[in-house]
């Protein structure tokens, strides 16, 4: 889903042409297609550079805006081992995010740039993470069905073709399925809990799982640099192909554990093979990336007191290092 | 002067035998907190023994343009290139 | 001389309540690294609270574990310093909690390393090295802090002098931790000079936490801590 262009509807523009050598962009057409890696100083498109550089610090802000709704709950953590998981988790997601600024800026781009865009909400960051987490319960659907979503995202990216950037998937393929793990167990605990701990469990699946789906973005056919971005190897499978997959891995899990998923019209398809779904309300979803997600002023707001308020500390930090340096040289 | 912290390069150990590898980079205003900052986030699970932060304006690297001069055997040195020596069928570990 | 239950859980509640406190500052840190190293102590403390209580519950011998002592009690039973709940304010002012706090609680844990029971003392070895990094960490954020900007010359200042009146607590005599005062005042002593900080001026203690008697930080904090478990009380998460 850090795939998806995250544009308002109608104005996805197809990638701009620039006059590039055609010798050029065939030796590097072919590289990416006979599965090799691009790294740092190679030759790239300029599309390229644009499209990887939107992409990657569009997932790290994710990451660090997701950091937001789970941190809510660290210091309501039912239990001192909860606490401690959760507190790995989010440090966790601000590692991915310093993976990915540090993979992006491997492009020409700064932190400072990566978080003014942010700010002013040019850049983009996942649309799950402007939902409220309600409940206890809603930690455990975050990890089990966005954590999830991420997971199956991330597999194939682990061969993205820009070096950098696969690297930093595979590292964090590694930590996330700890991620998942607790998830879903905190929801198994619930949903076979009392009463209350089950109507949390089930509520917070109900608000949590069409935008999980969402997460994937929109049909494919919505989205004219998908194909573009398939060659370059940026995106590995389409839209789809990937919630597909996320629904018939989930669908038995929610089964297993007695919670119900909110969709009347999911139903196992055997000639597919698959399970058929309902439709996905995608005016949410481009509302959403407008900006009106429910707590889209909170979480954008959040993120740039943390900065604002934290100027002084940066400026402080910098003068320091610049003084001991002088004194350095004097000596 | 600019006003971001200066990013370093980080190399992680991850243990004696084996060399340094690149992990990734940080930001920070100073030599000890990029050290930190590597630790917190590159051994989070424990994975480093030894680190090493470099600024990265430091590090000097070659143009992957230029990779024929550097790494390609000029072609007329032909005898350094170990695929031109022929071994006897059988001999192993050469 | 205190119980083997009381002084596991003034260790316990020391690290639980700064853990909890740090907690707070997830996601909203200057600078991402920043967020990295609090939630790193905050986890080591968390895990140091839940060992120290573990083994308090179980020299207790009620059947108490470390959640029950953790999110059953109420402020008088609380026995952590007052330091430690005081609240994070600005990044200088938690960095002089944590600055003052780590000096002293690695002192502690050092002669804790050598406690006649093995389980305290394995607690206390593991927790030392840990505890070392935080003071480490928070000392050099004092002298960049201190001897940074005007500006965070001026916060640093207000940190320490907020926190200082909770320091003679760290030291009452009847913890038996009076011993560790001059050797904390040495390294307390060393960071300023580097920071050119000036050692706040003597005041009057604030004290009563070992006691059960807190600030009215202590009371909002736990209501927010301990609500899940109060209002389900027996279920399982």
């Amino acid at each position: 889903m850090y795939t998806t262009e995250l544009s308002d509807k109608g104005k996805v523009r197809a990638a701009q042409a620039v006059a590039e050598d055609p010798e050029r962009l065939a030796h590097f057409d072919a590289r990416v297609a006979a599965d090799d890696f691009i790294e740092p100083k190679d030759w790239m498109p300029e599309a390229y550079r644009k499209t990887l550089i939107r992409q990657i610090s569009q997932h790290a802000h994710s990451e660090i805006v997701g950091m937001l709704p789970e941190g809510n709950w660290i210091t309501r953590a039912p239990t001192l081992r909860r606490k401690a998981v959760l507190l790995a988790k989010v440090q966790d997601e601000g590692g991915h995010g310093l993976y990915l600024y540090s993979a992006a800026e491997t492009l020409g781009t700064s932190r400072d740039e990566m978080v003014e865009a942010l700010h002013s909400g040019r850049a983009k960051y996942s649309t799950i993470f402007n939902y409220p987490t309600l409940t206890w319960a809603d930690i455990g659907a975050i990890g089990w069905l966005v954590d999830g979503a991420a997971i199956m995202n991330q597999v194939p990216l682990q061969r993205t073709s820009y070096g950098p950037y696969a690297r930093a998937m595979v590292r964090i393929c590694k930590e996330e399925s700890f991620h998942q793990r607790q998830g879903f167990e905190i929801m198994t605990v619930m949903a076979g809990g009392s009463a209350a701990q089950k109507r949390m469990a089930q509520d917070a699946l109900n608000r949590w799982w069409w935008p999980s789906l969402m997460m994937f973005g929109p049909p494919d056919d919505n989205s004219p640099n998908s194909a573009q971005s398939m060659r370059w190897r940026i995106k590995r499978e389409s839209n789809d192909e990937i919630r597909q997959r996320f629904i018939d891995a989930t669908v038995p899990q929610a089964e297993a554990i007695g919670l119900e998923i909110p969709d009347a019209a999911l139903k196992w398809n055997e000639a597919r093979g698959a399970y058929d779904f309902g439709e996905i309300d995608w005016e949410e979803f481009y509302a959403v990336v407008r900006g009106e997600g429910p707590l889209a002023k909170e979480r954008m707001a959040a993120r740039v007191s943390a900065w604002e308020d934290g100027a002084w500390v940066r400026e402080a930090a910098l003068a320091h290092a610049a003084k001991h340096d002088a004194r350095m040289a004097a000596q | 002067m600019s006003k971001e912290w200066p990013l370093w390069e980080v190399f992680v150990r991850a243990k004696n035998g084996l060399a340094h590898k690149h992990a990734g980079s940080v930001h920070a205003a100073d030599a000890r907190m990029a050290l930190e900052a590597a630790r917190d986030t590159y051994t989070r699970r424990m994975e480093g023994i030894s680190l090493w932060v470099v600024p990265s304006a430091s590090i000097t690297a070659s143009d992957p343009g230029e990779a024929a001069a550097l790494f390609e055997p000029a072609l007329d040195k032909v005898y350094r290139h170990p695929t031109f020596y022929t071994i006897p069928e059988g001999v192993k570990n050469i | 001389m205190a119980s083997l239950f009381d002084h596991a859980l003034r260790l316990g509640d020391d690290s639980l309540i700064l853990g909890q406190r740090l907690s707070e500052w997830a996601g909203h840190a200057p600078m991402l690294e920043v967020d990295l190293a609090l939630a790193n102590i905050a986890l080591d403390l968390v895990g140091q609270a839940t060992l120290f209580l573990k083994l308090a519950g179980e020299a207790e011998g009620r059947g108490r574990d470390a959640d029950a002592l953790a999110f059953h009690r109420d402020v008088l039973d609380f026995k952590n310093c007052l330091l430690v709940e005081q609240p994070n304010g600005d990044f200088a002012q938690t960095i002089a909690r944590q600055f003052l706090f780590s000096a002293w609680q690695e002192l502690l844990l050092a002669e804790i390393a050598r406690a006649p029971d093995a389980t305290l003392a394995a607690i206390g070895a593991k927790s030392v090295k840990e505890v070392a990094y935080h003071a480490r960490y928070a000392s050099e954020w004092v002298v960049r802090l201190g001897d940074g900007t005007e500006e965070s010359r001026r916060r640093m200042v207000a940190g320490l002098d907020s926190m200082w009146r909770f320091v003679d607590e760290l030291f009452d005599p009847q913890d038996g931790a009076a011993s560790l005062r001059p050797a904390w005042d040495a390294r307390i002593a060393e960071t300023l000079r580097a920071a050119s900080l000036e050692l706040p001026k003597p005041r009057r203690a604030v004290t009563g936490g070992r006691n059960g008697h807190h600030s009215e930080h202590l009371g909002h904090l736990l209501s927010e801590m301990q609500f899940l478990q109060r209002a389900y009380p027996g279920a399982t998460w």
